[in-house]
């Protein structure tokens, strides 16, 4: 008797669907504890419809076939000493930003959805997102190994999982994930696998893969399509949950809505740090932050929240005014990062006069109006030897964690300041988008870990910033300051000396 | 609107990091001078809650807004105050408590004739 070969589909069915089974010996409810609490209501676990029909065995030749590529360009990029051959040793700094301020959030990711895998019901969505917490983890490996080679030559790269756990700004990016995991599995598929994975992602990936392009990182770049498939998938997952929970209960739509509403907010705050990175760090510009956030958000999203519509789902709330800070939020993060450039763990700089007029180019309603004079004095101050730094600590959003640098909505000269009570003692916010967040789950936030306020009840190394600075293994005088000056700056000009020393 | 929690008692687990006594004494004072957005955001100090309120502006305001051309200029009896939200006449030879000032409160103020670098 011969033995029929299995279908693609059948075999996908067998290995995935087939495996699982009813528990007899306890009940479902209590092998699934974390599925009922957050209130989401799903009857029928089986119309979950699996977004890609990958098995293990072929995920697992597929990802290796793209590692060997990888790995195979990392080696040679190394050889030829690839990181002589960049638009400029500022772009590094973007590097920088993605390893300490990305990378940790891959491992987080991996984490998170290695709960989501376990702890939901259906067996296809256990497996999507069980595959995509390897994925995530690859990446986090991968992009380690990629800018490894950056690490023999530049500063403020080689101490970033500790960064992570304590530098204040990394706080922002690790906040945001650990809320994300300490919420329920569901809320955490809508809060990574939708909002950050299919509604922001364009966002987060196009700037640091065509900015690598753009600046000759051939490695970042190759990192960046090997982590291509697997992010397509990872939306189609984003996609695929938010459908499902929306078909399963219409008691569910009020509950996906709110965590859009928080998700889409909290995502648009940690992204001002890429539009700052976009607008300001890339040597050879790719297009403006406020360029990107129309294409990918304003069209893309706008065009998706029609389609989502069907099921009562609506634009995230303060989606107008995100739109609205698109024209100001990558100056007004820089301006943080130029003030505090002393605990920052990569270089900054004053745009040069042909990056201003950049800025107002692509910033014709703002920039010359608010920013320019700010940069120009900061310039100026900087000639004459009077380079501004800011010698105290700021106030800090006790959602989001950043400064509290953002401006009132329809004006862009006054601090948006915004505050709640909570058992006596008083709680501030940036914004209002991160008002309701907190007012929503006050038992959450009111925990939140502050660096500035850590700082001041003295649990991160001492009082003064050299104390703190060693706390955070930041190398005080090398990964921190301006760029020029810096050993990065150094370097540089040695390999470029050398070159024009050759073609002489 | 109470938390979605797994356990019915979370709040009994809830540990806020900020409440006064983490201060050793102190409390957290914001301040934030208008119209002077060169300093990015309010700053944050923690302060004896006795400290008199001239103290803070000598010793404390004054000296960390110090590297903006405008400081110099600074009337600091034509200031315009707010302690959280209200507008406010400080008594500068009270206390920070007994000019109404409590853990994590804010103060802003504005110096009339001085409206910065376009606002910067």
């Amino acid at each position: 008797m011969s033995v029929k070969k299995l279908g693609l589909r059948q075999r996908y069915e067998h290995m995935t669907r087939g495996l699982d089974w009813e528990t007899s010996y306890q009940p479902m409810d209590k092998v699934f504890p974390y599925d009922q609490f957050e209130g989401i209501k799903i009857k029928d676990w089986s119309a979950w419809e699996d977004p890609f029909r990958l098995t293990m065995d072929s995920y697992w030749k597929f990802q290796a076939e793209k590692e060997r590529k990888l790995y195979a360009v990392l080696d040679s990029f190394a050889q030829n000493n690839g990181q002589t051959n960049i638009s400029d040793a500022r772009y590094i700094n973007a590097v920088k930003l993605f390893l300490t301020g990305i990378s940790p959030e891959e491992y987080q990711a991996h984490r998170g959805f290695a709960f989501a895998g376990r702890h939901l019901r259906g067996a296809g969505t256990r497996v999507a997102a069980q595959m995509q917490s390897i994925d995530e983890l690859r990446h986090l490996q991968t992009q380690v190994h990629t800018i490894s080679h950056y690490n023999k030559f530049f500063d403020g790269l080689g101490e970033f999982p500790h960064m992570h756990d304590r530098v204040w700004y990394l706080s922002v990016p690790k906040s945001f994930f650990d809320d994300a995991r300490s919420a329920g599995p569901f809320e955490f598929m809508i809060a990574i696998g939708f909002a950050f994975e299919y509604l922001l992602t364009n966002l987060l990936f196009v700037p640091f893969m065509s900015g690598a392009a753009y600046n000759g990182d051939m490695s970042t770049v190759t990192f960046g399509f090997s982590a291509q498939s697997d992010e397509s998938r990872h939306m189609t997952l984003g996609i695929e949950v938010i459908k499902f929970l929306l078909e399963q209960h219409p008691d569910n739509l009020p509950i996906v809505q709110k965590w859009v509403d928080k998700w889409f907010w909290r995502g648009h705050r940690l992204l001002g740090l890429v539009a700052m990175m976009m607008d300001y760090m890339l040597p050879k510009k790719v297009m403006s932050w406020k360029e990107a956030w129309d294409i990918y958000f304003v069209e893309a999203g706008g065009s998706l929240f029609q389609d989502l519509g069907r099921y009562g789902l609506k634009m995230p709330k303060y989606a107008d005014i995100a739109t609205e800070e698109a024209e100001h939020i990558s100056h007004q993060n820089w301006a943080v990062f130029y003030q505090y450039t002393h605990a920052a763990a990569f270089h900054t700089w004053m745009p040069d006069a042909e990056h201003l007029d950049w800025l107002s180019a692509k910033y014709p309603n703002t920039f010359d109006k608010y920013y320019r004079p700010r940069w120009e004095m900061w310039a100026k101050m900087e000639k004459e030897g009077k380079r501004f730094y800011n010698g105290a600590l700021p106030q800090l959003c006790q959602c989001c964690q950043i400064p509290m640098a953002y401006t009132e909505p329809g004006d862009p000269t006054t601090i948006c300041f915004r505050s709640s009570k909570y058992k006596d003692d008083t709680y501030h916010f940036c914004s209002d988008g991160c008002k309701d967040i907190f007012d929503a789950e006050p038992e959450k936030f009111s925990q939140a870990w502050l660096p500035v306020h850590q700082i001041f009840q003295g649990n991160c190394g001492g009082p003064t910033v050299p104390d703190v600075l060693n706390w955070y293994h930041l190398n005080n005088g090398v990964d921190n300051m301006d760029y020029v000056g810096s050993p990065d700056e150094k370097i540089w000009n040695e390999w470029h000396a050398e070159n024009t020393r050759k073609a002489v | 609107m109470p938390v979605t929690a797994i356990v019915p008692d979370y709040e009994s687990y809830v540990e806020i990091r900020d409440v006064q006594k983490n201060f050793h004494g102190n409390i957290l004072v914001f301040v934030h001078w208008e119209q002077h957005l060169s300093f990015c955001s309010a700053i944050a100090f923690p302060l004896p809650p006795t400290m008199p309120f001239d103290a803070l502006v000598s010793d404390v305001i004054a000296p960390h807004y110090a590297a903006h051309p405008d400081a110099a200029k600074i009337d600091w009896t034509k200031a315009v105050w707010s302690i959280d939200g209200e507008i406010a006449t400080p008594d500068f030879n009270a206390s920070l408590v007994e000019n109404g000032l409590h853990h994590k409160s804010l103060i802003r103020f504005w110096t009339p004739g001085l409206p910065g670098i376009a606002y910067s």
